[in-house]
């Protein structure tokens, strides 16, 4: 009898939930019972209620079983679990979960299906047709191809990445060329920005820890698209899960001929190297990215120029977010109109929503824009985590504004929340419930705006601090009236003068708390 | 190749590179030939360093700026813009707690004041033991699952509450 396959994933939520010990549980009571089993070691479901979620290869397919505890693993191999048999933690068919069955999974196809390091995997799932279709384009046909898609930047900024990538094509790099004393190096570069810091974000952690190669294969086609040889990803130091993914995965794609000087025996060259960030939240901000990974502080540049007539090293490059690339094989695989067909508006394709803060079910959805926020916070999400009414939610980050009750019907579609002073963002989505305190959570952006502040700015460098102080004298009650309306200034000042998003957007969950949460700055009754 | 001889302060005291610390001149100077040929090289040269020492000395800065031909002004000006790059020894275990707001939405700002108190040490600082150092981390990209909390270089732990924070500590310092 060959070995039946157990899937337990490696995914970092799942195994700060204790996979670990799951599946190092699982291997010795097989290897106690004399039962041979192969332990493949998958991306995250995304259900992280049920992780660790272990799946079992059974001949009428893949049946999970979660959260299992080492606890637990007796249990299942007396239940016959490696043949399906029925237990108490038996969830079934992942894909008929009421969770997955309303999901258009494109970007996180392979997550948690697929043995993430392995290109033979990879492959046999659908992986490097989007390459292979693009090694016969031209450049322009496949920069083409991304703008038909109507894909727009995942990051948060949603700017066409079509139209990002033409700029970089039709960039002259002899315009920018410097004289560099390690020798010649390549004229234009690809850039994968992993520094994924928004709370209640970690869309793309998951796909770096659960289909790697997925997103080399979109960095790849990008480079044969623009003309780039040399590709970095930027990620951020607290990702060690996810950095070992990577680097593990691209020696795999360099043995099997997928990077390198002869991608998929093109003749055409490629190669992704992964850098990481050192704990600045900035360097999620393109242009301190690009002087962080010169060697440099990372502090945000004046733009123009854009990065794509004169980013990394000062060459043209194409800079974008992992989960932006990592969209762009199956664009290439099943064609513009497939991905475009998909959305509402101008939000065309899917997004990974990450569910995040007090839920019952928390984890990632990959769903088609146009789904309602009151779905995915009620239907999805299943309400609060601790039974009380969600009071407020943040979408977007730390810089993104919290929406009450009253706005939960907004659509999931870049325009629908820039219409209600609100940003999709990275499709991070945290809910609270109504032992929130707003004044704080309005102090915390400004004290967070004060930590993470490259400096180079005075707006957000100082005005984020004075920021903190202008919220503690109203919490104090002291010169109330005159204390807001200073806040109020500053707010605006803050907007209009900083040099990128972080103070620019800081604002935003400031006055959105002042706006719909507006008792919780009223005097307090037992304090001065 | 092996950095030419400079002068570097430390402790106030000028001195010459070859009386640094050997372990210093060790990890700078492999640091610095693993990386010379790449690109923006001082990021990983800083993590290099860190990694094989546990923190980045200032004399250790000056060794790094000598060998990549920039001012000690460059490299102490990156090294101390980032977080993650220390300047002093850690404590034997590093704990990281996140702050962001996901984990402020199960209880991270309870955690938080618990660590502080029950440790009785602010953020970026040792039990007088040498046991525990306490930091801040501004998400852990553990949002579904907070409040979250990383032991060490890549041990991640979800849903911490105050009872089984005081159970980490103990393990940590039963462990070192």
């Amino acid at each position: 009898m060959s070995a039946v396959k157990i899937f337990v994933p490696r995914d970092a939520t799942a195994l700060a939930l204790g996979a670990e010990r799951t599946a190092r549980a699982i291997a010795d009571a097989a290897r106690q019972r004399g039962v041979e089993v192969e332990l493949v070691r998958n991306g995250s479901r995304g259900m992280f209620w049920l992780e660790p979620l272990v799946e079992v290869a059974t001949p009428g397919g893949r049946i999970a079983y979660g959260p299992v505890r080492p606890a637990d693993v007796a249990s299942l191999f007396d239940a016959n679990f490696l043949h399906g048999g029925a237990h108490a933690l038996r969830i079934g068919a992942v894909a008929e979960q009421p969770w997955f069955r309303g999901q258009q999974r494109l970007c996180f196809a392979r997550v948690g299906v697929t043995d993430p390091l392995s290109v033979d995997d990879y492959v046999a799932h659908g992986g490097y047709r989007g390459l292979r279709n693009a090694l016969a384009m031209s450049g322009a046909d496949i920069v083409e191809a991304v703008t038909a898609a109507g894909l727009r930047g995942r990051g948060g900024a949603a700017f066409p990445t079509g139209i990002k990538w033409k700029t970089v094509l039709d960039a002259n790099p002899e315009k920018s060329l410097q004289p560099s004393a390690l020798g010649p190096q390549p004229s234009k570069y690809i850039v994968c920005n992993a520094d994924e810091g928004d709370s209640g974000t970690f869309s793309d952690r998951m796909l770096m820890e659960g289909d790697p190669l997925c997103l080399i294969e979109g960095m790849t086609i990008a480079g044969v698209a623009v003309g780039a040889t040399q590709g970095y990803i930027y990620l951020r130091s607290e990702y060690p899960h996810a950095q070992r993914a990577l680097n593990a995965a691209i020696a795999n794609a360099c043995a099997a001929g997928w990077l390198g000087t002869n991608v998929g025996g093109s003749g055409k060259h490629f190669d992704v190297e992964v850098r990481l960030g050192a704990g600045a939240y900035i360097c999620g901000e393109e242009t301190s990215l690009l002087d962080s990974l010169e060697g440099k502080r990372g502090q945000v540049r004046f733009k123009p120029p854009l990065p794509a007539i004169r980013g990394l090293f000062g060459k043209p490059t194409a800079i974008n977010n992992v989960i932006s690339f990592a969209s762009v094989p199956i664009i290439l695989d099943r064609g513009a109109p497939f991905y475009r067909d998909y959305g509402v508006g101008r939000s065309r394709g899917t997004l990974p929503i990450q569910l995040a803060g007090n839920l019952r079910h928390t984890g990632l959805i990959e769903k088609a824009f146009g789904v309602t926020l009151r779905e995915l916070l009620y239907d999805y999400g299943g309400g609060s985590l601790s039974g009380r009414p969600i009071r407020a939610v943040q979408v977007g980050g730390p810089l993104g504004a919290y929406l009450p009750e009253s706005q939960f019907d907004t659509v999931v579609d870049y325009e629908a929340f820039a219409a209600v002073g609100a940003m999709l963002g990275h499709g991070g989505i945290v809910a609270f419930d109504d032992s929130v305190d707003m004044l704080e959570q309005a102090r915390y952006a400004m004290e967070f705006c004060a930590v993470e502040s490259c400096g180079k700015c005075t707006p957000c460098r100082v005005g984020s601090t004075r920021g903190v102080e202008v919220i503690d004298r109203i919490k104090a009650n002291i010169e109330r009236g005159k204390n807001l309306a200073l806040l109020d200034d500053l707010c605006n000042t803050m907007r209009h003068g900083s040099l990128c998003a972080l103070g620019g957007l800081t604002p935003d969950p400031v006055v959105s708390a002042l706006k719909y949460f507006a008792e919780d700055f009223e005097p307090r009754t037992g304090t001065a | 190749m092996k950095p030419a001889e400079i002068n570097v302060t430390v402790d106030g005291a000028r001195r010459k590179s070859a009386d640094l610390p050997a372990p210093v001149r060790q990890a700078v100077e492999q640091a610095i030939v693993a990386n010379r040929g790449r690109p923006g090289a001082l990021m990983p040269i800083l993590h290099a360093v860190q990694e094989a020492l546990g923190h980045v000395p200032p004399d250790a800065l000056a060794l790094i700026a000598q060998g990549l031909n920039l001012t000690r002004a460059e490299a102490h000006g990156v090294a101390t813009f980032y977080p993650h790059f220390r300047s002093a020894p850690p404590g034997r275990t590093v704990v990281r707690i996140c702050r962001a707001e996901a984990c402020q939405a199960l209880g991270a700002r309870a955690l938080e004041a618990h660590a502080k108190q029950t440790l009785g040490i602010d953020f970026h600082e040792t039990t007088g033991d040498g046991a525990i150092t306490l930091e801040p981390v501004y998400c852990l990209g553990n949002c579904g699952c907070g409040p979250s909390l990383l032991v060490g270089h890549d041990e991640l732990h979800a849903r911490v509450t105050p009872a089984a924070f005081d159970e980490l500590i103990k393990t940590a310092r039963a462990a070192t």
